[in-house]
């Protein structure tokens, strides 16, 4: 391995959505449908991104205004999905992701990138339910083509069986819940209502103002920086992957505009933030 | 009367004269020194910042709080920042009130609640050239409960 594959995106979205009874990728929350969140999502974080679709969906109009990549290979399943992308583009890695699960944030992307084994054949989450691989929220590198292809020649179908086989590295998420996936009506409406107080769909403008111990560890005493953070919770881990910030969220206070805040408070443009750490004065 | 900042030298005798009242029989303060250990460290100076637009907002509601829950007359704190050498003032705290009790009472109440609540942060620099902030380096800190009043906290490092 002489040289890290770029990453390209991949958003899956041929499923046949048969528990939803309706067309995942078209599920809106806040008013932007699923494809488009993790399509957006992804967007912000590698250089390109591509929809999987069957080619009987090429035309399906959710799907058909991003560039697609039609499954080309033989089989059923998010599998023919990912090894059309890797067969579409060999040079290129691909973050590959669901399109349902509506609690990804940027701060789980980062760190899956961050924290990627390019060596490996992908780098997944381990699911906070059942401690399996999540291969619809992972990096798959370029030598994993010819693995899927062997794997599938061998009846082989799952991805998820594919990742445990290869002993592919596992990244505990720093949130649990970013990869609930919802399949049914009732999963939906859930995760519509956890997201609608603090949705957000375009990134905005926050200032960062840091003092003391954090200040040092960020190097640098303010900030203004554009962010999809909705909370100052979600800042502050978006900021803790960035600087390594050696106090935990337990040990701070946070104030948003001079004054105390929550740390689930909905953020808006503009705001300036200040994490707070261990006051030591007299 | 408003708590605040200042990088000179705390004046206390100017501070004192703004707690002066027909009504008060007497007046207690509280001054906080660099000392030179603390933890076992042998301490060379301090370095004091804070945030301070938060700062003076909650400085100012526990000086209000102190003249709600005492019968007091005035009550001001006054903190340094910047670089202390030991024996330095780096906090005064005063308070006149009619009767003895209560300004002793509200004196120990305002320099607890500004050492808990108010945004300010010292950096401890000790013999050998090592330096720390105090209360993050160790990261022993357990969750506190800034609204539970009247309980002595006993790791005060004044």
């Amino acid at each position: 391995m002489n040289s890290v594959a770029p990453v390209y995106g991949l958003i899956l979205a041929g499923g046949a959505s048969t528990r939803m009874r309706t067309d995942k990728a078209a599920l809106r929350y806040q008013g932007k449908t699923q494809l488009e969140r993790a399509f957006d999502l992804a967007g912000r974080h590698v250089l390109e991104v591509f929809v999987s679709v069957r080619s009987s969906q090429i035309t399906e109009p959710t799907r058909a205004a991003h560039p697609l990549i039609v499954d080309s290979v033989e089989g059923e399943g998010p599998i023919v999905g990912i090894r059309s992308a890797l067969a579409a583009y060999p040079k290129a890695a691909w973050l590959v992701l669901a399109c349902d699960l509506p609690f990804l944030s940027d701060a789980v992307l980062e760190q899956l990138l961050a924290e990627r084994d390019p060596t490996a054949l992908a780098t997944a989450f381990r699911s906070a339910h059942d401690g399996l691989p999540e291969p619809l929220c992972a990096v798959w590198e370029p030598a994993a083509g010819a693995a899927l292809a062997a794997y599938q020649r061998g009846g082989g179908h799952c991805p998820r069986k594919f990742l445990i086989g290869h002993a592919a590295p596992l990244l505990e998420p720093r949130d649990p819940r970013a990869l609930d996936n919802i399949n049914t009506p009732e999963e939906y409406a859930q995760a519509e209502d956890a997201l609608s107080p603090i949705a957000r769909t375009d990134p905005m403008q926050l200032t960062i103002q840091y003092f003391a111990l954090m200040r040092e560890q960020a190097g640098r005493s303010e900030e203004t920086l554009e962010t999809a953070a909705a909370t100052p919770a979600d800042l502050f881990s978006e900021l803790t992957l960035r600087y390594g910030f050696t106090l935990s969220r337990e040990q701070l206070k946070v104030a948003v505009n001079s004054e105390f805040s929550d740390w689930s408070r909905r953020l808006s443009s503009g705001d300036a933030v200040v994490f707070i750490p261990p006051v030591a004065g007299g | 009367m408003h708590f605040r900042f200042t990088d000179a030298a705390i004046d206390t005798a100017s501070a004192r004269r703004e707690l002066l009242d027909r009504g008060a029989g007497g007046y207690v303060s509280f001054e906080g020194w660099v000392r030179d250990h603390n933890e076992g460290q042998d301490v060379t100076r301090l370095e004091y910042e804070a945030f301070q637009a938060l700062a003076v907002k909650e400085g100012d509601r526990i000086l209000t709080e102190a003249l709600r829950r005492f019968p007091i007359k005035h009550a001001l704190c006054i903190h340094r920042l910047g670089s202390l050498d030991l024996t330095d003032m780096a906090v005064w705290v005063g308070v006149s009130a009619a009767h003895r009790g209560e300004a002793f009472d509200a004196c120990r109440f305002v320099i607890d609640e500004v050492k808990h609540r108010v945004p300010i942060w010292k950096k401890e620099h000790y013999r050998g050239g090592n330096s720390g902030w105090v209360n993050c380096e160790r990261c022993a800190v357990a969750p506190r409960h800034p609204h539970e009043h009247g309980h002595d906290h006993g790791h005060d490092a004044a």
